[in-house]
């Protein structure tokens, strides 16, 4: 074990790329209890804590963390929990560089104080030492209905069931956690971690019902109309994947990330033929953007057996949307990054498959007034690439169906839905959150969002008694 | 848990089974379908709902034991349960008073069709059908057809019944003996529907086909099941499944159902060869 220093963060143990690269078992391995009570120490427990300010859920991390210092597990997890639901998937997937560690005083002189790690450090202790259901208050004879299981409206069922309402989850597939089942990638966030927290989140009262699409088996209107509930909230994410729109690109061997993220995690399509749902890898693979999505679509399509996996971004290196940590993992790995290529065109064989992917070259102008350096193609740059899979991961849009089927809904242009400072929708007791809101964004803020409402709810709910 | 009240055999490897889902049953519209997991290692799979009946809470499914996931289902007996049941999916059939429709069905596809055929029946149309299989024993629906069609004529591919040749050549030879249609309706095999298709463009027929592309989650998250239509992507799941057949790209269709071709063979012969070692 290396020396203790204030300044350097204590690594995490992870599976080396050589071994990983043939499994989908989890990367990164966790902390120890040693390894944790290390990077505590760090903490220096600021009495003006800058840390608690880059988390959207506001975790009081210096207590959680003194709770650590003193091996009081049981109270330090639940101290996390005050705030936070879901804290071993947080601990997982949130962008803590970009959130409450970025703010952290230590990273002025070196690593900021590891908080994710030392949150998935608990809640995964916790998991291991029997889970504790916090106490309900008294049953209040309300109902509310949450549309969509993904970390928005968990998040806003777990605070309501506590606060004494009966609710109810409305899943459209047939398993409950929206993006962080069928999106992120086991080897990042195991299901049987997303699936306890989900547990977690049953035992304070909440019921799933899976399999329901509403929009098409219930309207919105006839929740509160016919359904009984007294209150909606809509989690709904984003759904519809955005293609370019260029020619070639139904020729079959191009996936969007949605498809082939889902027939992988949700569908379990690595584990085929013993699970039912095929996907097809062939040994060389373009992946087209280079956020999160396709961070996680490269690193799977190459545990799925592909000799060469490329990124295929049309800007450069440092303007790469997806987090550091996944960069480096995917680099780690052996998937190629090719910088400032744009694909223009597919070109297929007679029987349809995708053959060679046709791409030109760009290159950043001059910062415009906003400082963003646009890529423009350079002329005649085109050239073509042998390939037999392409993963596109360039967006996706707000799922549209409860925005088409709910009069009265206020709708942005880009489909997003419109809520006021109250998370409420232009439509009395209907609120919604998360990507549906905001559009692409995080779990955390997906989270925070989902607690804003749950208090907004609360108040409308106990104020129209 | 979704239970099976009845389940039998009504052509070989076609079977047709009755679920419990009231809720389902309750919302259910002509030209909508299904997704359903048989069990926890399931595929999602597709399939149009071919009756539902609100007072007794049940759909109708008809199928045709094709691969792994089709063949599991067709194993269930009555008071078997499946996994999961997603619907109705997709958009319902613009039912309404076109003057005199042809309704053309192929294969399991006359299972799909009947309930389209019998709300144009009720909304006045007058009703033409044509059905088909490719031999007499597959002929499916053909009393259901009956009962809500002004007339039926029928078509095998080896003349055991009917028409000898395929229900696009006896559609070819209604027009030419001048039957006006004022709307044609084709689902069955991606080919018929081509075929179809080419038969109604001299004519100018409004003509209008429900495509069976490979789907995943149904909703439209996937883009799966994207098709070619007027030279515009379309999610078949969300914004059919029923699309201008003139305007379809079937090439394209075929080319995509057959994705999976080795990985489905493959998994078919696994999965008999471990039924067999089983017994
Ligand atoms: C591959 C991938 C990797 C990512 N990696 C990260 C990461 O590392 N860190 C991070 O912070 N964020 C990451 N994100 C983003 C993050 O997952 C999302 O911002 C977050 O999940 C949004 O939460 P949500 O609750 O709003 O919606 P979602 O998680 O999208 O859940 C919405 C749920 O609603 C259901 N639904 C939709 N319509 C209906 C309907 N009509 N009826 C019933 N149910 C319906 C859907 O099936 C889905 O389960 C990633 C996203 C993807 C796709
Ligand atoms: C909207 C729609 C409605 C349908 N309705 C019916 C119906 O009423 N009766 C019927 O018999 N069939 C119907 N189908 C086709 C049916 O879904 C497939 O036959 C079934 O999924 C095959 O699964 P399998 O595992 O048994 O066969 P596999 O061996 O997996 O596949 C055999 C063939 O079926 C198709 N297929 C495979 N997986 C899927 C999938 N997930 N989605 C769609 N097609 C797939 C492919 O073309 C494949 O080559 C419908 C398809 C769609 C899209
Ligand atoms: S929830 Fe996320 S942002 Fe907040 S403390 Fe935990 S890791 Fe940091
Ligand atoms: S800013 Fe850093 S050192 Fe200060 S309390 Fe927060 S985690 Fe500890
Ligand atoms: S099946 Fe996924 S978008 Fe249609």
């Amino acid at each position: 074990m290396n020396k203790w220093n204030r300044f350097k963060a204590v690594p995490i143990p992870k599976q080396p790329p050589q071994v990983r690269i043939y499994n989908f078992n989890e990367v990164a391995l966790g902390y120890s209890e040693e390894q944790a009570l290390m990077e505590a120490e760090r903490c220096l427990q600021c009495a003006n804590p800058q840390c608690v300010l880059g988390c959207p859920v506001e975790i009081d991390i210096p207590t959680f963390i003194r709770l650590i210092k003193e091996g009081k597990f049981r109270e330090a997890i639940v101290k996390i929990k005050e705030k936070n639901n879901l804290p071993a998937i947080c601990g997982r997937v949130c962008p803590q560089e970009d959130q409450c560690q970025k703010y952290c005083v230590l990273s002025k002189r070196g690593d900021p104080v590891q908080i994710g790690r030392l949150e998935r450090f608990l809640a995964d202790w916790e998991r291991e030492h029997n889970v504790e259901i916090p106490e309900k208050k008294p049953s209040t004879g309300k109902c509310v209905a949450v549309v969509g299981s993904g970390p928005a409206g968990l998040t806003v069922a777990g605070d309501l069931a506590k606060l004494g309402h009966e609710v109810v989850i409305f899943e459209a597939l047939h398993e409950p956690g929206g993006v962080l089942m069928y999106g992120i990638p086991e080897f990042r966030l195991p299901k049987s971690i997303v699936q306890a927290e989900i547990e977690y989140i049953k035992r304070l009262g909440v019921t799933i019902k899976t399999n329901i699409l509403v929009g098409r088996l219930y309207t919105v209107q006839e929740l509160l109309s016919d359904e009984g509930f007294d209150a909606v909230f809509i989690g709904t994410g984003a759904g519809p994947p955005i293609f370019m729109g260029i020619p070639g690109e139904n020729l079959c061997g191009i996936y969007s990330a949605n498809e082939f993220l889902i027939r992988v995690n949700l569908m379990r399509s690595y584990l085929f033929p013993r699970w039912d749902t095929p996907i097809k890898v062939g040994d060389r693979v373009a992946v087209i953007g280079a956020g999160n999505v396709a961070m996680d679509a490269s690193r799977c399509a190459l545990r799925l057996g592909a000799k060469e996996v490329h990124i295929v971004y049309r800007r450069s290196r440092t303007e790469m949307p997806a987090r550091k940590e996944e960069i480096e993992n995917a680099e780690e790995e052996g998937i190629i990054f090719d910088f400032l290529t744009l694909p223009v065109a597919y070109h297929g064989d007679e029987s349809g498959w995708v053959k060679k992917m046709e791409c030109i070259r760009m290159q950043l102008t001059e910062p415009d007034e906003t400082g963003r350096r646009r890529p423009v193609p350079i002329e005649g740059s085109n050239f073509m690439m042998d390939i037999d899979t392409v993963i596109v991961a360039i967006g996706r849009r707000p799922n549209p169906l409860i925005q088409q089927t709910t009069p009265g809904l206020r709708v942005a242009e880009d489909g997003t839905i419109i809520v006021d400072e109250n998370m409420q929708t232009s439509i009395k007791g209907v609120y919604a959150g998360g990507d549906i809101v905001t559009g692409e964004a995080t779990v955390i803020s997906a989270m925070g969002a989902g607690k804003k409402a749950a208090k907004s709810i609360h108040k409308y709910l106990m104020g129209n008694k | 848990m979704y239970r099976i009240v009845e389940s039998r055999e009504i052509a070989p490897a076609v079977k047709l089974i009755r679920i419990l889902a009231p809720e389902i049953a309750r919302k259910a519209q002509p030209g909508q379908f299904v997704i359903l997991r048989v069990d926890a290692m399931g595929e999602r799979i597709p399939l149009t709902l071919a009756d539902w009946n609100i007072t007794e809470g049940t759909i109708t499914l008809v199928f045709l034991e094709v691969g792994v996931s089709t063949r599991k289902l067709g194993e269930l007996k009555e008071g078997d349960a499946i996994l999961d049941l997603l619907g109705p999916l997709g958009n319902p059939t613009d039912v309404r008073n076109y003057g005199t429709v042809c309704i053309v069905g192929g294969g399991v596809g006359i299972a799909a069709a009947y309930p389209i055929a019998r709300a144009l029946k009720r909304a006045r149309n007058k009703v033409i059908s044509i059905i088909g299989a490719r031999t007499a024993k597959l002929l499916i629906f053909e009393e259901e057809m009956r009962r809500c069609s002004d007339e039926v004529h029928i078509s095998t591919d080896d003349g055991t019944k009917g028409y000898k040749g395929f229900v696009s050549d006896v559609l070819r030879k209604l027009l030419q003996e001048g039957y006006g249609f004022d709307m044609v309706y084709a689902v069955g095999p991606a080919v018929m529907m081509r075929a179809v298709a080419e038969v109604t463009r001299p004519y100018n027929i409004k003509t209008i086909a429900s495509l069976n592309p490979i789907m995943v989650d149904g909703m439209g998250m996937c883009g799966a099941c994207r098709v070619t239509v007027g030279g515009k992507t379309m999610f078949a799941c969300v914004n059919g499944p029923e699309f201008d057949a003139h305007k379809v790209d079937f090439t394209e269709l075929i080319r995509r159902q057959m994705a999976f071709i080795q990985e489905e063979r493959m998994a078919l012969e696994l999965w008999e060869a471990n039924k067999r070692g089983d017994e």
